[in-house]
């Protein structure tokens, strides 16, 4: 019991060496499983697993029965695993032996659709691949080809992308709170979460016209001016917002159940965590300080105060109070963009780039060249400069970059998405190891995963 | 040192390996991989370092040595019909020094290139996704399938001569 004491004390934030990672074997120490485990395979697949429990440990029929090992199938239709995962396990009564994800079951090409549509024709398809954040897959699509193009957008549309971009991320947690604690057996916290995430979608509703696929976020700016009442309903809902996670706390942490489900269980250390790629509240957990947002800021996050929750408990618990403490940093956040839209003049949304920018209704309807720039665009697109680019942006999962490739015509030659689920996915069997079933489903919560996003 | 990606001095494009160099002596990649480094670019604030793709393993240790500790993403572009074909691209970046970096490896259809698993496991997915969906072997991966695609599945999607719609 050593071991739980000292996992988590939440505040204490001792700064990590990230430089130079150890990786000798990849695993250290601290995360190698003895006896039972089956030996280090480093991301096995399923044909591994399948070879493993039928070469190195007894197969189920063998004698003696203390000796066998069953292969378990969970999932692809499986409430715990969020969405269409597939985990082959091998175990050992409870106990895991060895685990391999099996993907693919949401693959639907959208990467080789992009190469079929104009660069503004993308957006929608953008909100797709991680379908809790789309704002946030709007900008990164947005900042790669605005990145191509060598246009400006006005500082307020940077302002109001933080601000869609925050209260996108406060949505995202509050649907991975919800699910995370129903997968431990605590229904009531995914009601609350689910009643802040309504008045979100209705922000969101009101900003765009939809509640989950926005395409709020355009190349060069934003779609729409937010209606007139809108900043005083976000404002409601951010002052309101605190006691609301305080709310949460109070269902969940002294609730002992949750506290032994969740304190020790799914260690995952730094150098392991940077070894497979693991990025955003998973790193952090794991202690390593870095934010993508504070440390290569985009979208002017510069100007922003906020603090980037870390936590060297490097288990489960550790990722639910980095998690915890993001949406209240997110808070403050919305609270500073809105503070500085309301100082700042009204203006543009859009870059001035009216042979890349479609103009509004009024000017097409009225100005001949207006009209000749709106048929163009829509007709043929427009050509973007050739060059190869990524852009990086910090989504509630963790890092997502978008790679696009341009060879100088109207469509994209390659557009490819980096988002966080499918390298955190990798980590899955270092965390679950010689852990109990059971610990795989409060591991997959942890993660926070949304298949969209890994299969594309 | 100064940063190249916030320093004004070098906000221009450079192309080519001479040019790169010069302009960009203090970098920690530029130094860390000289040898390597068969062509390089300069380009909306980011660098691009081609290398031989028999050498890709060596790029990426050398890499790593030289601070750039975290691999994000291992993609292809398919450049059919020039030649060669596969344009391979390995973004990493440097905790520490909060910069990116991009390796570019070039091999035709039927070469193949080895494995960066040794280097980063993380590679293992993204490997395994490019061979799906380009058809490009990596040799030393420890388990190359299908990672999207059912196993049964023939041709490689992401292939410029592979159709977007209608029935193969």
């Amino acid at each position: 019991m050593a071991f739980l004491e000292e996992v988590l004390e939440p505040g204490v934030e001792k700064k990590r060496d990230t430089t130079g990672a150890t990786l000798a074997g990849f695993r250290t120490a601290e995360s190698l499983v003895p006896d039972k485990t089956a030996e280090d395979m480093i991301i096995p697949g399923v044909e591994d697993v399948v070879d493993e429990s039928t070469s190195g440990h007894k197969p189920h029929g063998s004698d003696p029965v203390s000796d066998q090992t069953m292969i378990l199938n969970m999932g692809p239709q499986h409430p715990s695993t969020h969405g269409v995962l597939r985990l082959v396990i091998e175990v050992d009564g409870e106990t895991i032996i060895s685990l391999a994800p099996d993907i693919g079951y949401l693959h639907t090409g959208i990467e080789k659709t992009c190469e079929a549509k104009f660069y503004a024709q993308v957006t929608p398809l953008t909100d797709r691949i991680d379908y809790l954040c789309p704002m946030t897959n709007n900008t990164a699509y947005a900042l790669a080809v605005e990145k191509l193009l060598g246009i400006e957008v006005p500082e307020r549309a940077q302002i109001l992308r933080v601000l869609f971009n925050e209260l996108t991320r406060i949505q995202s947690h509050l649907v991975w709170l919800g699910t995370h604690a129903m997968d431990i057996g605590a229904l009531t916290v995914f009601l609350y979460c689910f009643r802040e995430r309504e008045d979100l979608m209705r922000i969101f509703e009101a900003v765009s016209g939809q509640r989950m696929m926005t395409s709020y976020v355009r190349i060069g700016g934003l779609a729409l001016e937010p209606p007139a009442d809108l900043y005083a309903t976000i404002r409601k809902f951010l002052k309101n917002f605190p006691e609301k996670i305080a709310e949460y706390e109070g269902l969940l942490n002294n609730n002992p159940i949750w506290i032994s489900r969740l304190k020790g269980v799914g260690h995952l250390s730094p150098e392991d965590a940077i070894a497979l790629g693991v990025t955003g509240p998973p790193l952090r957990a794991s202690g390593v300080d870095f934010d993508v947002r504070r440390d290569m800021p985009y979208s002017s996050y510069e100007k922003f105060t906020f603090a980037v929750p870390v936590s060297n408990g490097c288990d489960v618990w550790a990722r639910y109070i980095v998690r915890m403490e993001e949406m209240r940093e997110s808070t403050k956040i919305c609270l500073q963009a809105l503070d500085m839209l309301a100082s700042m003049p009204e203006g543009r949304i859009v870059a001035d780039a009216p042979k890349i920018i479609l103009p509004d209704r009024e000017q097409m309807k009225t100005q001949m060249e207006s009209l000749i720039h709106h048929f163009k665009i829509v007709t043929e697109g427009f050509a973007v400069p050739a060059g190869e680019v990524t852009s990086s942006v910090e989504a509630p999962h963790g890092m997502m970059n978008y790679y696009v490739v341009s060879d100088g015509t109207a469509k994209p030659y390659r557009v490819h998405m980096r988002n966080a689920d499918f390298a955190t996915l990798q980590a899955l069997e270092t965390m679950c190891k010689g852990k109990l079933i059971a610990d795989v489903v409060a591991i997959i919560g942890s993660i926070d995963i949304v298949l969209g996003a890994i299969d594309r | 040192m100064p940063d190249p990606i916030t320093n004004p001095a070098t906000p221009e494009a450079y192309f080519g390996k001479e040019a790169v160099t010069a302009a960009l002596a203090d970098h920690a990649a530029i130094q860390g991989l000289a040898a390597l480094i068969t062509d390089a670019k300069w380009d909306r604030n980011e660098l691009t370092l081609t290398v031989a793709s028999d050498t890709i393993v060596a790029a990426c240790e050398a890499a790593k040595t030289s601070g750039y500790n975290f691999l994000e993403d291992v993609t292809a572009v398919d450049w059919f019909p020039t030649e060669p074909r596969f344009q391979i691209s390995y973004s990493i970046l440097s905790l520490s020094l909060k910069q990116r970096i991009r390796l570019v490896a070039r091999l035709a259809e039927g070469e193949t290139i080895a494995s960066i698993t040794s280097v980063w496991p993380a590679a293992n997915f993204y490997e395994r996704e490019v061979f799906d969906l380009f058809g490009v072997p990596f040799t030393g991966h420890p388990r190359l399938t299908r990672i999207m695609m059912p196993d049964n599945w023939e041709g490689h999607p992401l292939r410029k001569d592979y159709p977007v719609e209608g029935y193969r």
